[in-house]
């Protein structure tokens, strides 16, 4: 069956779409306590690995997913948004847990309401903290939002109100 | 146990100094004037009938809502703040309540670990003047913590070598714990108001 020659027929868009969503290079913004269930995720239990994504770069230039986990006070989120401008495109980013969604039970003067108010964010995992297979869940909602991308790396979620309130915030 | 109570010692060491002394299940807490307490912490440290070694904890209560009813819709903006007077607890023994009617305290928790006693030494601090005399002279540790005291209640320590905001950044107005700092203000420093 595979002797001699073969070949296989698919959109460009499908096959760099297949390509990315299987080798995510994730970068662990972790902060808080939602890193144990980060940690207990990529370890071999639940082997975060099945999803291509098990190897984690300490470096943004060289990451492809940003998982935000953990509390983000307003001391941090410079350093979350200079971070985030780091990464290369095509780049998404994870918001991890109830707090790096909303703000969850933090509703003080320190706390950021949602990391969505200063990067875009393109999957929410709510919890606190997430079940592993909540964060897996999150995952496989990710890769499929990769699939579904443009192969140009143009990220479909931002419309050009975004693009302009995401350039609106100054450090 | 004849040993007298160490607010007792304190009464008899620094008559002048001393404005209130109580006892809570065991916990001993003498209530001084601010501009003694270097002298009274000085003692402590280097007395060999106390011996306090160690700062456990150098922080500060805002008095000012004390005992009042909630303000404000939610009920929750007050948080954090005793609703009743203390004489309203049942209780064999209650606290008297602040000793003053200075709006701050700055609360230091000394221990000696050889002769393992402890010693709470409250200090009233006035709204109209918030100072008070630095110790990090005398425990390493207090510069760490009158910075806390400084960034969250606003209580100048003089004679500190460096007292900035440790918790907050620079540019954060006000100062959070105080009891009139609204629960719902904010201060990105990036981004919208949220």
């Amino acid at each position: 069956m595979f002797a001699g020659e073969n070949f296989i027929t698919s959109k460009l868009d499908d096959a760099i779409g297949w390509c990315r969503k299987f080798s995510l290079f994730q970068y662990p913004f972790v902060t808080a306590c939602c890193g144990m269930e980060y940690m207990a995720t990529a370890c071999s239990h639940y082997d975060v690995d099945r999803f291509g994504a098990g190897f984690p770069r300490f470096s943004p230039r060289q990451a492809d997913v940003l998982f935000v986990v953990g509390t983000i006070s307003h001391k941090m989120a410079p350093v979350l948004k200079r971070i985030c401008d780091q990464m290369a495109e095509p780049k998404w980013i994870v918001a991890f847990g109830v707090c790096t969604c909303t703000g969850g039970f933090y509703d003080n003067y320190a706390t950021v309401q949602g990391i969505d108010t200063i990067v875009p964010v393109d999957v929410y995992i709510p919890g606190c903290p997430p079940r592993p297979e909540n964060v897996l869940d999150g995952l496989i909602k990710l890769q499929d939002r990769i699939q579904q991308q443009h192969g140009t790396g143009i990220r479909p979620v931002l419309t050009p109100e975004d693009r302009a309130r995401e350039r609106s915030f100054t450090v | 146990m004849n040993v007298p109570l160490l607010s007792d010692q304190i009464k008899s060491k620094f008559p002048d100094a001393v404005i209130a002394a109580h006892q809570y299940r065991g916990d001993d807490t003498v209530t001084i004037r601010p501009e003694s307490i270097v002298r009274v912490a000085q003692t402590l440290r280097d007395d060999p009938a106390f011996q306090m070694n160690l700062l456990m904890d150098l922080t500060a209560v805002d008095y000012s809502k004390f005992a009042q009813e909630p303000q404000g819709k939610g009920g929750h903006i007050n948080a954090g703040i005793a609703l009743k007077q203390p004489s309203d607890i049942p209780d064999a023994n209650p606290w008297p309540g602040p000793a003053t009617q200075a709006r701050f305290e700055v609360v230091y928790h000394f221990v000696s670990l050889p002769l393992k006693h402890r010693l709470r030494v409250k200090v009233p601090v006035e709204e109209s003047k918030p100072e008070i005399d630095s110790i990090s002279a005398l425990w390493g540790g207090a510069n760490w913590f009158e910075r806390e005291v400084w960034d969250m209640f606003g209580i100048r320590f003089t004679g500190h070598p460096n007292l900035k905001r440790i918790l907050m950044y620079a540019q954060f107005e006000g100062h959070p714990l105080r009891k009139d700092y609204p629960v719902t203000q904010r201060q990105p420093l990036i981004g919208p108001n949220n």
